[in-house]
């Protein structure tokens, strides 16, 4: 279990790296914390012909406050994140799931970026950022652009990044005063794989009733998504409500099914973990009220 | 910006165990089979080569981390942590005592990591909870201890210390 040869590039600056994304025509393999990259390099999954490891970057291991985006460098440590009181006040949902991402020894090397590229279904991180709403910033020598993360993530390890483009940066959308977060998961083990999570954001109107639910299940598909709760905006925010909710968004997904789990049971955890986030989120929110 | 090409060979100079140290790797070789063929130091074990199994741990630059999905010429100029560190020739330290009175190990291949997990965690976190400590553990796979031992060895060293 040792990789291929390969070539090493580490370049000083994302011009460089791009520029050797562009060199090695797609047969490259961008490197951050490898905490997954370097699992698929041992057992010989990938074959690159080089790998470009961007960790010597300081630009991308930023992070800023733009208005109402919060955006994380691609090579932010998971670990820093946690530790982050910026992180713990702008994405509190992040904050959240954090804890749930591998392990204390695999947190100190992984990124929010590589987790983003990686597009594991099960991954907590791409999860939060289509609950969320929010963006992935990739450039190349030829353009620079954001897609919406909910269009980002195509399937198992396959994402809507083109072979010259580098993930420089995650944009969340920012906490907003009133706004409840929760995120829940189920793994056979503490820092596992999760077999289903779920993440909500949540606000309630002065009258109690529902003014913002955005919901996303990862583990569940071959792809994190949200909900369409659109209709349940303006609804009571009850039990029943909850339960109506998770059940019809239940019914339209198609689970994978693997060793772990099978479709019924995904399903099932859906149910189970959607209406426990929201009822907590909720909760909170009229505690404050 | 660094390239070498396949097979390769970079010189990589770095501090382990606040010892200066140098050896050469070709791109693809692994941190821990620089710091074992390399370096001689056959402290850090290679167990599952995919980051899962925590044997390899070892605190790179203040960081507990996997030193298999870390590749040696990563680490030029890194400030590096293994287990031959702990011990001052034959006296082991605190937490190697610990391990050893609560019979935290038995066939002893998952240590070396553990420890060097702890070690960092310990630093960060002086005065953890079970909680916490059985978290930090989730980052190891031990067959043989079913873990009590080392949670026990780990709150009395985090005690004591916290005590002195």
């Amino acid at each position: 279990m040792k990789p291929v040869a390969f070539e090493y590039c580490r370049p000083d600056s994302i011009e460089e790296a791009l520029e050797l994304l562009v060199e090695f025509g797609g047969d490259a393999s961008v490197m951050a914390g490898g905490m997954s990259l370097g699992a698929m390099l041992n057992m010989r999954l990938v074959r690159p012909r080089a790998v470009i490891d961007i960790n010597r970057i300081a630009a991308l291991a930023e992070t800023r406050r733009e208005g109402a985006v919060f955006e994380t460098g691609a090579t932010l440590r998971q670990a820093d994140a946690l530790a982050s009181a910026a992180v713990a006040a702008a994405v509190p949902l992040l904050r959240l799931a954090l804890p749930h991402v591998g392990h204390y020894q695999t947190r100190s090397r992984g990124t929010l970026g590589g987790s983003a590229a990686h597009a594991d279904p099960s991954a907590e991180i791409p999860l939060c950022l289509v609950a969320l709403g929010g963006e992935i910033e990739l450039r190349s020598r030829r353009r620079s652009r954001r897609v919406a993360a909910r269009e980002f993530f195509h399937g198992v390890l396959t994402t809507s990044r083109a072979p010259d483009e580098l993930v420089t940066k995650l944009a969340w959308p920012a906490h907003k005063p009133g706004r409840r977060y929760a995120f829940e998961e189920i793994a056979q083990r503490l820092g596992d794989y999760a077999i289903a999570a779920a993440a909500c954001a949540v606000e309630l109107d002065s009258a109690g009733k529902i003014a913002f639910l955005a919901l996303g299940f990862g583990g569940i598909e071959d792809r994190p998504f949200a909900v369409d709760a659109k209709a349940f905006i303006g609804a009571k925010a009850a039990a029943a409500t909850f339960q109506a909710l998770v059940a019809d968004a239940a019914s339209k997904t198609t689970p994978l099914e693997d060793l772990q789990a099978s479709a019924a049971y995904r399903r099932q955890l859906m149910r189970v973990l959607g209406q426990r986030v929201l009822q907590r989120a909720f909760d909170e929110s009229a505690r404050k009220h | 910006m660094l390239r070498r090409k396949p097979g390769e060979k970079h010189r990589i100079e770095l501090t382990v165990n606040g010892r200066r140290m140098a050896g050469h790797a070709e791109p693809r070789m692994l941190l821990v089979d620089f710091l074992r063929h390399e370096l001689r130091l056959y402290g850090t074990h290679v167990g599952c080569e995919h980051g899962v199994c925590g044997a390899c741990t070892v605190i790179i630059d203040g960081r507990a981390t996997r030193s298999c999905v870390r590749y040696a010429v990563q680490c030029d100029g890194a400030e590096i942590r293994t287990v031959e560190g702990l011990a001052a020739g034959e006296d082991l330290n605190a937490l190697q005592q610990a391990f050893s009175r609560h019979a935290a190990l038995q066939c002893g291949f998952c240590t070396a990591g553990i420890l060097m997990s702890v070690t960092q965690f310990l630093a960060e976190t002086p005065r953890p909870t079970e909680a916490q400590v059985r978290d930090m553990l989730s980052g190891h796979i031990c067959r043989c201890t079913g873990y009590e031992g080392m949670v026990r060895a780990i709150l009395e060293v985090a005690h004591s210390s916290a005590e002195a």
